[in-house]
């Protein structure tokens, strides 16, 4: 049997490897991919716990899962506005460099 | 046997999710993401959790991937093989190596509160989300809806609303 440690360990590792690559991109591409990297980090967390502490007593069979659900539903509609900012972007400034969109910046 | 899969989905996922952050061409990254993706769907069906699996291959390996792809057409240009990664991408992964061993220890360090892994029954999780998350299934559903509208808004071509009497804008 696998232990729940190991899952946790796995969405550990998963969240770190996402926060390099939001923190180490310049491509507002691959931010937006490392961003779905972490949320799966979080989702593979709340599915693991739910599925361990299910028979616990300390909350309900499915309220992980839900919750998950929900993530899931987010990171779908950030998804959909995200490249619809930058295709925006591209279209105004000609680049997804986020380095080089500085029109906010002061 | 367990862990045999339990090895291969990790492998499958750290690795997708080792690509998408090392390689410099932006379409592999999109399918060392689905690669990642799909791994979490393996781990998923190693929690008995059979329906977030089948939502995580519809939603991320098809409809997310599809929109990334899309997205990386749209704006091909000869630009990305030019953007490089920043300069401060060792302060980045110390950053981010820190994060990780910090968040595992915690776990390690936990009190151990796990029972075994169990495979409720599949209709409660429909009661559940109808019943008590209700309320919250609603709210998602209208959050999905503006930000279609608002995606389709934002990426719009302008030209079609310059029918008042506002000057066109130049373009870019």
């Amino acid at each position: 049997m696998v232990p729940l440690l190991y899952f946790q360990l796995l969405g550990a590792a998963l969240f770190g490897i996402g926060l390099y690559g939001v923190l180490a991109r310049r491509s507002a591409v691959l931010i937006v991919l490392s961003i779905e990297l972490m949320l799966n980090a979080v989702n593979i967390n709340l599915i693991s716990a739910a599925s361990y502490l299910n028979g616990t007593g300390r909350f309900e069979a499915f309220d992980g899962q839900i919750i998950a659900i929900f993530v899931i539903t987010v990171a779908a509609a950030e998804v959909g506005l995200a490249f619809a900012i930058i295709l925006r972007m591209y279209r105004n400034r000609g680049t997804v460099n986020v380095d080089e969109i500085n029109l906010l910046k002061w | 046997m367990q862990l045999a899969l339990f090895v291969i989905v990790t492998i499958l996922t750290l690795g997708g999710a080792l690509g998408v952050v090392a390689t410099r061409n932006v379409v592999h990254a999109a399918l060392f993401l689905l690669l990642s993706l799909l791994g979490a769907a393996g781990v998923y069906l190693l929690l008995f959790a059979e329906f977030l699996a089948l939502v995580q291959v519809l939603i991320y390996g098809g409809a997310v991937i599809i929109v990334v792809l899309f997205a990386v057409m749209l704006t091909r240009s000869s630009e990305y093989p030019r953007i490089t990664d920043n300069r401060q991408w060792p302060l980045a992964l110390i950053t981010a190596a820190a994060l990780s061993v910090i968040l595992g220890a915690a776990f390690w360090l936990a009190p151990d509160l796990a029972t075994e892994p169990q495979a409720p029954a599949f209709t409660g999780l429909a009661a559940s989300l109808f019943t008590k998350w209700a309320l919250p299934f609603e709210i998602a559903s209208l959050v999905l809806l503006v930000a279609l509208i608002g995606a389709i808004i934002i990426a719009r071509v302008q030209s079609s609303t310059t029918a008042d009497n506002s000057p066109v804008e130049p373009e870019g």
